[in-house]
């Protein structure tokens, strides 16, 4: 039986590997190539060194993206992660325990449902349905609540608003997933553990931070990950909602809006590749450190 | 006046699925570095060729299939389909044409290119379009000489290039070579609704001072006066304010922008109409109008809480929809700042637009050129216009034509004008420069900005192009 063992294994992985080697590694491979070139998107290419590199280091615009890349690192996971716990936590345990079992808050099981749903969305179409919320005159959810003769509130035109009116958004939609992700991994708590907790005069905080937080440290960890490499992309939001499409005046542009740009509107295929490259060497890095950092040895159950 | 019948809003997924295409369609598989991107290689096609004669100038071979792909944006594709062309199959019965519509014309056009298939005859417009400098760069675009040389379909003793208006071939132009057709003739100006003016007795301004005066009286009867997009198109400003530039101190002004001149921006008639501009901006709009997109001011003006509106005249095919009964849209021509405005008052920008070339590496360059041809052809401009309520670079096609308010007021505007009509093509050359300058406009008009900062900024940025 063992002689068939690498045929076996080698006949599971051809086609995945095949597809992932055509449609990942070698487009990646391509950005790499084309970030040293002029190409336009069209056409014969010549090979131009580090010149993008070099725009790309004197380019203002570039060094906004990444800060506001940083920001929504930043804030992104750390609200998204905070509130999604506390929910899970409410949704879970927060309603004490009754006859040797914990439970949730009263009507945990809709609010589980509602805080599942913004996932269901595509993201294209929440983002239109906050331009909506958002909208600066009386058309728009929140400014059409204000009294009237107040001035509006321009959330996505004000340079200061922008970025955290899109972050928000972001953070309304990604919770929810959250919320589930941490919800199974309570459910995998021992509800002795808590019981025993709760015996020795643990209130509902102590128990959150002592039991709850440590034993689902890993999948902390994994959320950490994801959301941040949702805050390098953020393009589907900054795309359709903000004014100008990374505005206004660049306040709210992100890498993946730039790339976007010089990609398929000035027709700089080869400078848009250089900011692949730099958005992948970031992406990259974030991983490996965050992996580093949060490395703290898994509570033994 | 192409971007804005479809605002791009593009997913995650069909930026990675394009980006995907275009790395994918770059890599031969066969070695990955060495690989030539993009079709560098010459592929050499076999391209339909008949004999000329004198009803077959350009040398169409008859049996030879024609592919024409169009832009289905504000302009709709009817007029392709009914109008140009059984125009064509009248000419070449036998000749197949294969039709085909889309909404991101760079999106399929973009890796036939690069295949080496492209098709003959392409509509390069909307939001999605492809950078027409780059395709004539990468050799895509058949030389059109022998297009304009050639005699008008239907209007005798004409040559192609002779039907059109002043300006249109130039704007074709690629390094004194025509390249693409730029169709759609365009006329901006002060759209409104004559229905209301009527109503409240307002005249319509035709200097700087009787537009204020009418500014004041239109705010204090509660209608926003005067309003444009900030959101997605603050462009229809800045053509705004550089026509009022280009009013005052000639056009030669505008010339130096599309050279990007030493100094081009910094000039003293920009300033005045800036300054010009941003009071209007300050005193008779709302800084609101900046986080709103085209179709929601446009909808805002057809319920009549919005009176001036700087536009193309695609303005009411694009609303035509929304438009309420007793809505009449015309068009007055921007007033004049100073009185001593180099250009008269009823000068206007008007430009051909909307761009159709045919592909050099196809396999039927020429019925591509000869399409072209029939839409030049007077009737198959008239239908155009009667489809699409926008006129054609083909002069006097519309002539007689009574189709919708908006097209005649347009009409008259350009008729009004005469020869003092004007344009410029800095946008499409210097990319980068025009996103700085929407954003610079934004911020003069509503930001409560200067024109001297204005100016400023956009040269610095003029500078680095």
């Amino acid at each position: 039986m063992r002689r068939g063992k690498y045929p076996f294994i080698i006949g599971f992985l051809v086609v995945p590997v095949a597809l992932y080697v055509t449609f990942v590694v070698a487009a990646y491979v391509q950005t790499f190539q084309l970030a040293f070139t002029d190409w336009s998107g069209l056409g014969p290419i010549t090979y131009v060194g580090f010149d993008n590199f070099v725009t790309m280091w004197n380019d203002s615009l570039f060094w906004r993206s990444i800060q506001h890349n940083l920001f929504v690192l930043l804030v992104l996971p750390i609200l998204t992660i905070a509130l999604a716990l506390v929910f899970a936590f409410l949704l879970n345990v927060g309603g004490g325990h009754k006859g040797g079992t914990t439970r949730g808050v009263w009507g945990s099981k809709l609010y589980r449902v509602i805080f599942f749903f913004p996932q269901l969305l595509a993201l294209a179409i929440v983002a239109v349905i906050f331009g909506r919320v958002y909208s600066p005159d009386d058309s728009g959810l929140i400014n059409g609540l204000l009294p009237a003769g107040t001035e509006p509130i321009l959330f996505l035109a004000d340079g200061n608003l922008a970025l955290i009116s899109i972050v928000a958004v972001l953070i309304w939609q990604s919770v929810g997933f959250y919320v589930v992700l941490f919800s199974a991994g309570m459910g995998s708590i021992s509800p002795e553990i808590y019981e025993a907790a709760a015996i020795d005069g643990a209130n509902r905080i102590t128990l959150f931070f002592r039991i709850t937080v440590p034993l689902l440290w890993q999948t902390i960890q994994v959320a950490w990950v994801y959301l941040g490499i949702a805050a390098f992309d953020c393009f589907a939001l900054v795309n359709i909602m903000s004014v100008e499409r990374g505005g206004p005046d660049g306040a709210t542009s992100v890498l993946s809006m730039m790339i976007y740009r010089n990609a398929f509107e000035f027709s700089q295929a080869g400078y848009a590749s250089a900011l692949g490259v730099s958005l992948f060497i970031l992406t990259l890095a974030f991983a490996a450190l965050t992996l580093r950092v949060t490395r703290r040895d898994a509570v033994e159950m | 006046m192409s971007e804005i019948f479809a605002r791009p809003e593009v997913d995650r997924r069909t930026l990675l699925r394009r980006a995907a295409a275009v790395g994918l369609l770059a890599t031969p598989a066969a070695s990955l570095l060495s690989a030539c991107v993009g079709g560098g290689e010459e592929k050499t096609q076999d391209q339909a060729e008949g004999t000329k004669s004198a009803t077959n100038p350009l040398g169409v071979d008859a049996k030879a299939p024609l592919e024409v792909i169009i832009f289905n944006g504000g302009l709709g594709s009817k007029y392709a389909t009914d109008v140009h062309i059984p125009s064509y199959k009248k000419s070449f019965p036998t000749a197949e044409v294969k039709f085909s519509e889309t909404q991101e014309i760079g999106k399929v056009v973009q890796p036939r290119i690069n295949a080496g298939d492209p098709p003959d005859m392409v509509n390069n417009a909307g939001a999605g379009l492809m950078d027409m400098a780059a395709i004539v760069k990468a050799g895509q675009a058949q030389d059109l000489t022998d297009l304009f040389a050639a005699p008008s379909l239907d209007i005798p003793g004409k040559t192609v290039k002779d039907t059109l208006v002043p300006g249109a071939y130039e704007q074709g132009l690629f390094d004194g070579k025509p390249f693409v057709l730029n169709y759609a003739f365009t006329v901006y100006g002060l759209w409104y609704n004559k229905a209301l003016f009527t109503k409240n007795n307002w005249t319509l301004p035709k200097t700087w001072s009787e537009f204020t005066t009418l500014l004041g009286t239109i705010k204090a009867a509660g209608i926003t006066p005067f309003a444009y997009p900030g959101a997605n198109a603050p462009y229809y400003m800045y053509l705004a304010i550089l026509t009022s530039a280009a009013k005052i101190g000639g056009t030669e002004l505008l010339k130096a922008l599309d050279e990007n001149a030493d100094g081009a921006w910094e000039a003293e008639p920009i300033k005045q109409a800036a300054a010009a501009w941003a009071e209007i901006g300050a005193k008779y709009s709302d800084k609101k109008f900046k986080g709103l997109k085209h179709t929601e001011i446009q909808l805002q003006q057809n319920q009549d809480k919005v009176a001036f509106y700087p536009c193309g005249s695609w303005l009411e095919n694009e609303q035509a929809k929304d438009t309420p009964k007793g809505f009449e849209y015309a068009v007055i021509p921007i007033p004049s700042v100073t009185g001593s405005d180099k250009l008269p008052q009823t000068a206007i920008y008007a430009a051909a637009g909307e761009m159709y070339y045919a592909s050099s590496k196809g396999k039927n360059p020429r019925g591509g050129m000869e399409y072209l041809r029939h839409m030049l052809s007077k009737e198959g401009a008239a239908g155009f216009t009667k489809l699409t309520k926008v006129l054609t670079v083909v002069q006097g096609a519309a002539d007689g034509l009574t189709i919708s308010p908006g097209l005649t007021s347009g009409n008259e505007l350009l008729k009004g004008a005469g020869k003092d009509f004007f344009g410029y093509r800095w946008p499409d050359l210097y990319k980068k420069l025009d996103v700085e300058v929407q954003a610079a406009t934004n911020q003069l008009m509503y930001d409560g900005g200067t024109a001297d900062q204005f100016v400023t900024r956009i040269a610095k940025a003029a500078k680095a192009v």
